[in-house]
């Protein structure tokens, strides 16, 4: 019932709604630069460390993946945290707002087509975020020798919690018809499935274990190192999956409302 | 074609649309007339399944819009209040999107999209931004939209809103010519628009049908007694009481105007006392400048149904200057 060719041609919209504006360019752009950033810093950080281990002569090896990637791509999840607000806010906001809503909603198409369409929208603008981040990659394997395994983990873990990020920016959207309001709200939530963990303490170990396992941050670590555990597979997955559920039941309930 | 049967729409305590029912034939064009408010846009977006009714059945082009919407869907083109249109999207994007998810085949997309855009007077903006064309072509982008995927019913939410005089002429004969293949329910609240396009007429005030028919037949219904304004041209004399004396003559009355000599002649519902009156005035060596029936415009038709207080028409107005857009 549900057709793929519609889900494309949302998808389509939606993409070249991002290109169309400086919007798409911008984030790209900034989110390339601030990776290059971190990844030059983690770099140099690297090759002091394994200088000063080498004059000491140690013989503790060191681990381009553990000790340079891992910490760029969390640093590349903060950045995300910051963008990704940014690209959901006006999904269904700027549909609101502008009525093209009326046409959408009379058109042959059903609400999951028309989600699932700008979901997979923004997950393309995302991609393109992170396709133009392999370039620092490209350059790490041509200077040294690092596995490719584990980077790959940490990028489908990158973009599975990219996933998570629309899923519930695209709800929060579909709530408002205001895009500041959708964006900070966004950014709000995100903040709190971050820090969500830090709270754990005091809740004794229970209360620690479950709130570090609904916890974004906690979910991508074992990403970055190297491991796809089904676990963090099956929170995002499931994450992803109940944003969707929930943006199509606020996109229907608005049809009540009116 | 398009059934609607008690359909009742509340938002929690407000009741915008109050168990309307009617019909549209096949081919035919209805105009939906009623005041701002009165739930014209609540009824089309009920019917073009954007919302559900909380009470009713609503049939459209043979599909059940609550439980068949993807089937009914496919057969609606509609017009919303404000053309939906992406700013980002040149008018031909925005086309070929909208015959993507109006699911018009691949193979007969482009042909479409320039049939449409012929049809609707917009080919010569074809490249140009949706967010940059006047509101005059916003509003035809928005009809070339609602007639892509050729739909059996066209559901049009003020058409000619924002148009200057020419697009108004232009838009009313596109919609005139689209009936027969199209079946077409269109709203407004310019009354000439009703009289000039649409076989059948619904008007609607606060949430509530008040009257369906043709728009003569709503004018002539409402009429309670013929009148004919005549001018005359009587030297120095008086023609008021040789024209109340006519036979059937009920009523006469002076009529406001540039011209003097006009007057309003009432008889009794049914006889026409055109001869009598020309006799009259012709026997006596008066000039008789003008003679013609008076009829209650759709105007006052509807101030009349849609007013609770039912204030009898003031027909005092000539029919020429009481409408115009």
């Amino acid at each position: 019932m549900h057709s793929v060719r519609n889900i494309l041609a949302i998808a389509g919209k939606e993409l070249r709604g991002y290109f169309a504006s400086p919007i798409a360019y911008i984030i790209i752009g900034l989110f390339g630069i601030l990776f290059g950033l971190f990844f030059i810093a983690s770099l140099r950080f690297f090759v002091e460390q394994s200088q000063r281990m080498a004059m000491m002569g140690g013989s503790a090896t060191v681990n381009v993946n553990e000790q340079m990637i891992r910490p760029v791509l969390q640093n590349a999840a903060v950045i995300i945290l910051f963008v990704m607000p940014m690209i959901t806010m006006r999904t269904y906001s700027e549909e609101k707002r502008s009525g093209t809503i009326e046409l959408l909603l009379t058109s042959p198409l059903t609400d999951f087509e028309i989600i699932m369409g700008k979901f997979v929208g923004a997950m393309g603008l995302f991609c393109a975020m992170l396709l133009v981040t392999l370039i620092d990659v490209a350059i790490l394997f041509r200077l040294g020798n690092p596995e490719w395994r584990p980077i790959a983990a940490g990028y489908l873990g990158l973009l599975l919690m990219g996933g998570c990020f629309i899923s519930l920016g695209l709800l929060i959207s579909s709530l408002t018809k205001n895009q500041v309001v959708a964006g900070f709200m966004t950014f709000a939530v995100f903040l709190v499935l971050w820090i969500v963990d830090w709270f754990g303490e005091s809740l004794g170990p229970t209360g620690q274990d479950i709130l570090s396992r609904l916890s974004i941050t906690q979910n991508l670590d074992d990403f970055t190192k190297g491991m796809i555990d089904t676990t963090h597979l099956a929170y995002y997955l499931s994450f992803i999956a109940f944003g969707l559920f929930l943006t199509a039941k606020s996109v229907d309930s608005e049809r009540w409302r009116g | 074609m398009i059934e609607v049967q008690h359909v009742t729409k509340r938002y929690g305590r407000v009741t915008a649309v109050d168990d309307v029912s009617f019909r549209v034939e096949r081919g035919e064009i209805l105009g939906f007339l009623g005041p701002n408010g009165a739930g014209k846009t609540t009824t089309m977006r009920i019917l073009t399944g954007y919302m559900p009714a909380s009470e009713g059945r609503a049939n459209v082009a043979g599909f059940d819009i609550f439980e068949h919407p993807i089937e009914a869907k496919r057969r609606i083109g509609y017009l919303p209040e404000a053309p939906p249109l992406y700013p980002e999207m040149t008018v031909r994007e925005y086309l070929d999107f909208v015959s993507r998810i109006k699911g018009v085949p691949s193979a007969e997309r482009r042909q479409r999209v320039t049939t449409v855009m012929e049809r609707t007077h917009v080919a010569d903006m074809a490249d140009r931004h949706c967010g940059k064309l006047s509101k005059g072509y916003k509003q035809r982008v928005g009809l070339a939209q609602a007639l892509i995927h050729n739909p059996d019913v066209l559901i049009l939410d003020e058409p000619t809103a924002g148009l200057d005089p020419k697009q108004i002429i232009e838009t009313r004969d596109l919609i005139r010519s689209l009936a027969g293949d199209h079946t077409i329910v269109l709203s407004t609240h310019i009354l000439p628009e009703v009289a000039q396009t649409c076989q059948r007429v619904v008007i609607i005030n606060r949430g509530r049908v008040v009257a369906v028919d043709t728009p003569d037949n709503l004018t002539a219904r409402l009429k309670g007694a013929e009148t004919m304004y005549v001018q005359v041209d009587a030297g120095s004399e008086e023609p008021g009481p040789a024209l109340a004396q006519i036979p059937g003559v009920t009523r006469v009355s002076a009529a406001e105007g540039p011209a003097g000599g006009g007057f309003e002649v009432e008889s009794d519902r049914g006889t026409d006392v055109r001869r009598e009156i020309a006799r009259a005035i012709v026997t006596r060596g008066w000039g008789l400048l003008e003679l013609r029936p008076m009829r209650m415009s759709l105007e006052e038709v509807f101030l009349q149904v849609t007013t609770d207080e039912t204030a009898t028409p003031d027909p005092a107005a000539p029919r020429e200057d009481a409408i115009h857009a």
